[in-house]
């Protein structure tokens, strides 16, 4: 082991989304920059290891990977005895199990990352770059989220976590969007709602989380 | 007992579904769920799919939506009949998810518009909005240009089988390819095109085709 690479920004939501699920595994690795300011992504070189020139690329000894959450299920079951073993659903549990985190895993990529990457674009992204904010966008983009979040509140009075009683990529993937929707003080609706506020709290806490956004106000990586 | 596919037939997220479970030829029955009067919107199917989307599946105790989870599902739990969708190492099972992942997040967000405004609201009798439509066209043809490169190198896209990540790409780009005039975009490209019409001349698709051409409600292999 210790041939894990990661390529791009920590502060990437893609990026992050893949640090986390090492941080839970326990897996070293090594977090390679990629400086998108200056169009590094779109260089020759790094379109070898992500076609479509996003963020983040991923390496170990077996494979090169994009997609963070494709990456995170991989890491999931290359790595299956290190770290939480139940992020993919708890062992024996079988298909059954593990489709109820997929299907989590897809509400987050359909339904929260759409309207929660534009938010996250337009309130963390767009002042610190310098680019004018859309309201009707914000505005829209709220409301989508809300509506969302609605469901998770009905499903999160039911259930601990998203995809049942153990904390799973299901949840995981939410964190990135998520932090940046409360760093810009805009988390009035995950707030205002109960259940989903219990359960944020409770994700948002964790070690492997916290080593994460450390990584963000660190200096980036050569 | 039998798996139950909620959904309609003509929505191409159900066909994804029928699709798979016809490669892996386990039977199943369609409930028609009635998209036109909104009966994804009520109460009663909302307690099933709380995102009112079709489709979801009930099979014995287990009741699952989304789409892509739910052919991870019979992917896995079928695993010993029917081709194989998931690749057989935790290396091979990591490009189809790769490749499913582009699907649903760099392909699905284009492919959705042109067949929203160029087909569905042209059936109801809606106005479409011919700008979003011609972006997504302009955004799909540069992902098709690196699905281009990447299927000179591999027979399909997670390797040299078909898996999980080929399937999930038919039902929505057959509609665009056939009712939304627009199969330009995988003809221009050679190995695109040469993909499209090995994924489609499967057995399981055009059973899955004729299925829904003919009003099909039941299936067995």
């Amino acid at each position: 082991m210790g041939s894990v690479t990661v390529y791009g920004p920590p502060i990437s939501t893609a990026v992050s989304r893949v640090l986390a699920c090492l941080q839970e595994k326990d897996v070293d690795f090594k977090l390679v920059n990629v400086d998108m300011a200056k169009g590094q992504h779109k260089s020759p070189d790094y379109l070898k290891l992500q076609p479509f020139g996003q963020v983040p690329a991923f390496q170990d000894e077996h494979a090169t990977l994009f997609e963070s959450r494709a990456i995170c299920r991989y890491i999931c079951d290359k790595y299956a005895n290190r770290g939480n073993q139940s992020l993919l659903g708890r062992s024996g549990g079988g298909p059954a199990e593990r489709a109820q985190v997929e299907q989590w895993l897809e509400a987050e990529s359909q339904s929260f990352n759409p309207p929660s990457s534009v938010l996250v674009f337009q309130l963390a992204f767009a002042p610190r770059m310098g680019l004018p904010q859309d309201p009707a966008a914000i505005e829209l983009n709220q409301a989508k989220l809300a509506r969302v979040l609605d469901v998770y509140e009905r499903r999160l009075g039911e259930s601990r976590f998203l995809a049942g009683d153990e904390f799973s990529l299901a949840d995981l993937a939410h964190l990135p969007n998520a932090h940046h929707i409360f760093a810009a003080r805009k988390d009035d609706m995950f707030a205002s709602r109960k259940n989903v506020a219990r359960w944020w709290e409770e994700i948002s806490t964790r070690p492997s989380w916290k080593k994460v956004v450390d990584m963000y106000s660190a200096a980036p990586p050569a | 007992m039998v798996v139950k596919v909620y959904g309609k037939a003509q929505a191409v997220c159900p066909q994804r579904v029928m699709h798979c479970l016809m490669e892996k030829g386990v039977p199943f029955e369609l409930v028609h769920v009635d998209i036109d009067t909104m009966e994804h919107k009520r109460p009663e199917f909302l307690q099933k799919q709380p995102f009112g989307q079709v489709p979801y599946i009930v099979d014995g105790d287990l009741e699952l939506f989304e789409s892509r989870a739910i052919v991870r599902y019979l992917a896995a739990k079928y695993a010993d009949r029917g081709p194989n969708l998931l690749g057989r190492t935790p290396e091979e099972r990591a490009k189809v998810e790769q490749w499913l992942d582009v699907e649903a997040i760099n392909y699905n967000p284009w492919a959705f518009p042109i067949v929203f405004n160029l087909l569905v609201l042209p059936i109801r009798g809606l106005p479409a909005n011919e700008a979003e439509a011609g972006a997504a066209v302009d955004k799909l043809n540069k992902v098709l240009e690196v699905y281009e490169k990447q299927l000179s190198k591999t027979k399909y896209l997670a390797g040299d089988e078909f898996t999980l990540a080929d399937l999930t790409h038919i039902p929505a780009t057959r509609y665009i390819v056939e009712n939304c005039g627009l199969s330009h975009l995988l003809d221009d490209k050679k190995h695109v095109k040469a993909w499209w019409e090995d994924i489609t001349a499967r057995p399981a698709w055009k059973k899955l085709s004729s299925f829904v051409e003919t009003g099909g409600s039941n299936y067995s292999p």
